[in-house]
């Protein structure tokens, strides 16, 4: 694949007594979309601020096309950011805060370059109706629209965006969603998308990269993440509904709960004690010898979400389209044995 | 926990237990955020009202606890009218989006604040906390300061502290607005439970479809301060009203496919001008132009069928949403997994989960036997 | 409801402006009608009105003899209203500018100690600025300064930059963050992005603490008193200076340059009394 666009080497940052960052290794192939996923307080957005130049880091580089860019202003990054809470200036109409990037001194466009952006992008973004309007008098949707219409009018050679949608309306989030999966490969521009958003991690990344308590946990395509979580933590931050973990040691072949319910065949080679990671819609609601007791039945239109008690612990089950279970029902779960995930467990808690 | 006077009031009148008659309201400076909201609700039913910002929910839930004034209209909550009275002589319950906990009280001092105030017994007062904290999980929290919490195990306590009361309404603003997806399954389940328990009315407010469809026992799709739809979760979901619901509700929503209704083969048939493809559709008379809505995991690939080029996936774990390109518009298909971008497939559409709808109106046409509605749009094709 | 409120409301607005309308009317009499002992309050054009009465023939002479020195003093009224103004202007534009400087940085930059720094900065206003009049005085003399326009420029610059401080970092600190950084990603230098983005939003600030700064300088009295005895007296001072004029006290030159000192500020408060409340508001709750 050649050289990565963008190398972050062993970057780190601590504030006071809290490290951001520790010992952040990254790459990102030209036109790459790679999602950071991770909880508030994760350091997903001090990551992008340090790209953006925005903070110095305390140790590490960032390369930015085999340039050193570390130390360098955000002015001579030529990168765009998407902010999560800005949105626009204020005081400014809408194609005003377009064109404010455009008149940076440096970039030396003509007026009718700079139009002519203006339009393509409104055109693009489906915003050209709003153009004289004021940044106040905008609905979220729209103001997100010419939020990004800012970063990508600018044609930048990255885009950071840090968690752009999560304001907004569960609706308005599913539409952008797709709307900026199209425009990042019709652009093909790369771009970072920090979220701590499960469903867009998954569907917008062409890899994802977990990040907890400042340090990367899981680098992969969206597959391998959702598939072969390299330990609980990742694979809880995943999927939806959340994954099933369950703590179980081995006795004959088979994986035993704490209270000694034998749930499911366990592999000849596999550790004395585990902790089994089974998603959802790996287990079904019938086949099995165990009983568990149906307590929410949550029909979500096209899938169903079980909520029950499975061998005295509660349990998540997701079955594509409806179902005839009522709460209260007693069904004999299975599970699927290639399809669980286990990680060892050493030490006793 | 019931009270037994209010069985006994249910049965004396056949009265809805709480109505909302013309609801309006217009602010000083001339928003209309609700135009006209008539609603019945029984005793101890869980609704959700339903829509994007600014159709006007929260709005008739502040009108509903009596935090704001309607314009026009009246509420009648159990034979009382109290369009006019306030928020404390409604006995509701209003659970907020934001419900920050006092600071200087721990978790059990914060759940038991509601109910000192109303002069509950000390001994009643342990026995609900023990019980409300039980239901959630948090028992082991209950000694500890709001600023020891997490960020979900806060939002517990104060959504604790929200229902250990047990008013005639539960008012609830988008109580999980906030909360990750980890803590948002166990939430719904408890307030759902605690609303069975206690067979309290509940009125719940969102923005997320989902949210929607998991709690209600009927749902109330609004838009522009106007009532869309009102009907169970599936009766929405599969029968939508109109285009508004039967693209907001579901996730995503449904393919809308405009086109013409022609006679094909045996009987009538949907299709786009230059698309050499026909859905048979079950009607005998139907108008000659329609939008056809369909969702997603109707949709299936097959050997034939129409045939498409894949433009997008969304991958979101235990199955994948499939953008595919078709001479009938770009259709999103619900798959197990995602196909290659570009790939040539061919798509199955379940005839019988169809709907259509008038392209003036965006209503819904009437379904299979519904025949009088149809024939309002005059000529009747399959004469032809 | 409403009736209620005015009927607070038209009583107090009288008594408070009691005064103004007092030397408005004053402003309009000869020495001997404002001197007389019976209160006059009615003027008429007439010019033949026995003193004593409840009327009293009204005159613009107070106001023409503004323009003239009066006896005893070397300068008309309007040379020390000209003082007033450039000191009451410069000083308020020097309060703003470095105040605005000075809270940015504080605002915005992880400074070593910025609470203790802006604590001392608050902590002198915490004595009366008169208790330091005599060092000021030791130490202007060294440097020549009194008798200038500079020293009380100077002097009312320094005593109301911790105001300006403390206000400014208030607007500025409501102001978002990703404001400028979006700036400073956009291409634009820091300074630049300061100049474009904080400055246009800081604005109102800026107005209502030139507003404050500006009172506080041109009602000043102790100060102006003890530096200055000639070139750059301001109209408090030459007010007071009356006192004992060999003529007696000229009321109504005194009541009409009264009002043209009192009344552009008056007005100007009240049309820009919504922002001085954000301001107050900001410099005291916040932080």
């Amino acid at each position: 694949m050649g050289d990565p666009f963008l190398k972050i080497d062993n970057l780190s940052k601590v504030y006071g007594e809290t490290h951001a960052l520790s010992d952040i290794f990254l790459f990102l192939h030209a036109g790459e979309l790679l999602v950071v996923l991770g909880p508030t307080g994760a350091g997903k957005t001090t990551l992008l601020r340090i790209i953006a130049g925005l903070e110095v880091p305390d140790a590490g580089r960032v390369v930015v096309e085999g340039m050193d860019m570390t130390h360098c202003l955000p002015a001579e990054r030529d990168v765009a950011l998407v902010f999560q809470n800005f949105s626009l200036y204020p005081n400014k109409t809408v194609r005003q805060n377009l064109e404010f990037p455009l008149r940076a001194p440096g970039r030396n466009l003509s007026k009718t370059e700079i139009a002519n952006r203006i339009s393509d992008t409104a055109n693009l973004l489906r915003i050209a109706p709003l153009l004289d309007r004021p940044a106040t008098h905008l609905s979220g949707g729209e103001m997100q629209r010419v939020a990004i219409g800012r970063a990508i009018v600018r044609q930048p050679r990255l885009f950071l965006f840090d968690e752009p949608l999560t304001n907004l309306d569960a609706k308005l989030r599913e539409v952008l969603r797709v709307e900026l999966i199209r425009l990042q490969r019709d652009l093909g521009t790369p771009m970072i998308y920090v979220t701590h958003d499960r469903v867009e991690a998954l569907s917008m990344g062409d890899r994802i990269a977990v990040l907890s308590e400042g340090k990367i946990l899981q680098i992969g395509s969206p597959e391998d993440i959702y598939q072969r979580p390299n330990s609980p933590v990742v694979a809880r931050q995943l999927g939806y509904p959340p994954i099933n973990l369950i703590e179980v040691h081995k006795r004959a072949d088979q994986w035993f709960t704490a209270s000694n319910h034998g749930i499911v065949a366990a592999d000849r080679n596999a550790p004395q004690r585990a902790t089994l990671g089974i998603r959802p819609e790996n287990i079904f609601p019938h086949g099995g010898e165990i009983p568990a007791t149906i307590e929410a039945v949550e029909n979500l239109g096209a899938s169903t979400i079980l909520l029950g008690t499975w061998a005295d612990r509660p349990i998540h089950i997701l079955i594509t389209g409806e179902t005839q279970w009522h709460p209260g029902d007693v069904i004999y779960p299975s599970v699927d044995p290639n399809r669980v995930v286990v990680w060892e467990r050493r030490n006793e808690e | 926990m019931v009270s037994p006077h209010r069985a006994t009031h249910k049965r004396e009148t056949p009265m809805p237990f709480l109505e909302l008659q013309n609801l309006q309201k217009t602010y000083p400076d001339g928003t209309r955020a609700v135009r006209g909201i008539d609603l019945a609700v029984d005793e101890g039913e869980f609704i959700v009202l339903l829509g994007p910002s600014g159709c006007g929910k929260t709005t008739t839930l502040r009108m509903i606890a009596g935090l704001e004034d309607p314009t026009d209209g009246q509420i009648v909550l159990g034979n009382r009218n109290v369009t006019h009275l306030p928020p404390s002589q409604r006995d509701v319950g209003f659970v907020f989006q934001f419900y920050a906990l006092y600071p200087h009280m721990t978790a059990k001092k914060n759940i038991a604040f509601p109910l000192e105030n109303i002069g509950t017994s000390p001994s009643d007062i342990d026995a609900t906390i023990d019980r409300v904290a039980r239901a959630l999980g948090i028992e082991a929290l209950l000694d500890q300061y709001p600023r020891q919490l997490s960020g979900g195990d806060q939002q517990r306590v104060s959504l604790a502290r929200a229902m250990v009361r047990t008013p005639d309404v539960y008012l609830m603003d988008e109580p999980l607005g906030t909360l990750d997806a980890e803590h948002r399954l166990e939430l719904r389940a408890f307030i759902r439970r605690q609303q069975l328990a206690l067979s309290t009315t509940a009125i719940y407010v969102t923005h997320d479809q989902e949210e929607a469809m998991s709690l209600a026992d009927r749902m109330v799709v609004m838009e522009g301060g106007k009532i869309k739809q009102t009907g169970s979760p599936p009766e929405i979901y599969n029968h939508p009203a109109d285009l508004f619901v039967a693209n907001f509700v579901g996730s995503p929503g449904m393919n809308l496919i405009d086109g013409q209704i022609v006679q094909h083969e045996d009987g009538l048939a949907f299709t786009r001008l230059g698309a050499n493809v026909h859905i048979p559709i079950h009607l005998r008379v139907a108008p000659p132009r329609a939008i056809l809505g369909i969702r997603p995991e109707f949709i299936r690939p097959a050997n034939r069928g129409v045939p498409g080029k894949v433009v997008l996936g969304e991958y979101l774990g235990s199955h994948a949403y499939v953008h595919v390109d078709t001479p009938l518009g770009e259709l999103v298909m619900h798959a197990p997994d995602r196909f290659a971008i570009g790939e040539s497939i061919h798509l199955r559409l379940d005839e019988g989960r169809v709907c259509l709808f008038d392209p003036d109106t965006g209503m819904a046409l009437a379904r299979s036997a519904g025949m009088k509605d149809v024939k309002l749009y005059g000529r009747s094709i399959s004469q032809n | 409801m409403r009736g209620w409120r005015w009927l607070v409301i038209v009583p107090y607005f009288l008594l408070a402006t009691l005064p103004l309308c007092w030397l408005f009317l004053t402003s309009l009499k000869t020495q001997e009608a404002a001197i007389s002992s019976t209160a006059s309050l009615i003027p008429t054009t007439d010019e033949n009105i026995a003193p004593g009465g409840l009327k009293f023939s009204a005159t613009g002479d107070a106001y023409r003899k503004l323009a003239t020195p009066h006896t005893g003093k070397a300068h008309a009224f309007f040379h020390y209203l000209f003082n007033s103004v450039i000191i009451g202007l410069l000083s308020a534009l020097a309060s703003v500018v470095l105040g605005t400087g000075c809270a940015y940085g504080f605002s915005r930059f992880r400074i070593a100690g910025t609470r203790d720094w802006l604590f001392f900065i608050f902590s002198t206003r915490f004595l009366p600025p008169l208790a330091v009049v005599v060092p000021v005085l030791m130490m202007y003399r060294l440097f020549d300064l009194p008798n200038t326009h500079l020293g009380l420029i100077l002097l009312y610059t320094a005593f109301n930059l911790s105001l300006a401080v403390w206000l400014m970092k208030g607007f500025i600190d409501e102001i978002p963050r990703a404001y400028e950084e979006a700036a400073l990603v956009d291409g634009y230098s820091p300074f630049q992005a300061f100049y474009k983005i904080i400055l246009p939003h800081s604005a109102t600030g800026m107005a209502v603490t030139a507003v404050f700064c500006l009172i506080s300088a041109w009602n000043e009295y102790g100060f102006a008193l003890a530096l200055n005895n000639a070139e750059a007296v301001t109209v408090p001072v030459y007010f007071a200076g009356l006192q004992g004029n060999i003529q007696g006290i000229p009321w109504p030159q005194i009541a009409a340059g009264v009002l043209i000192f009192v009344v552009p500020i008056a007005v100007f408060t009240v049309l820009v009394r919504k922002h001085l409340l954000r301001g107050v508001t900001f410099g005291t709750i916040k932080q």
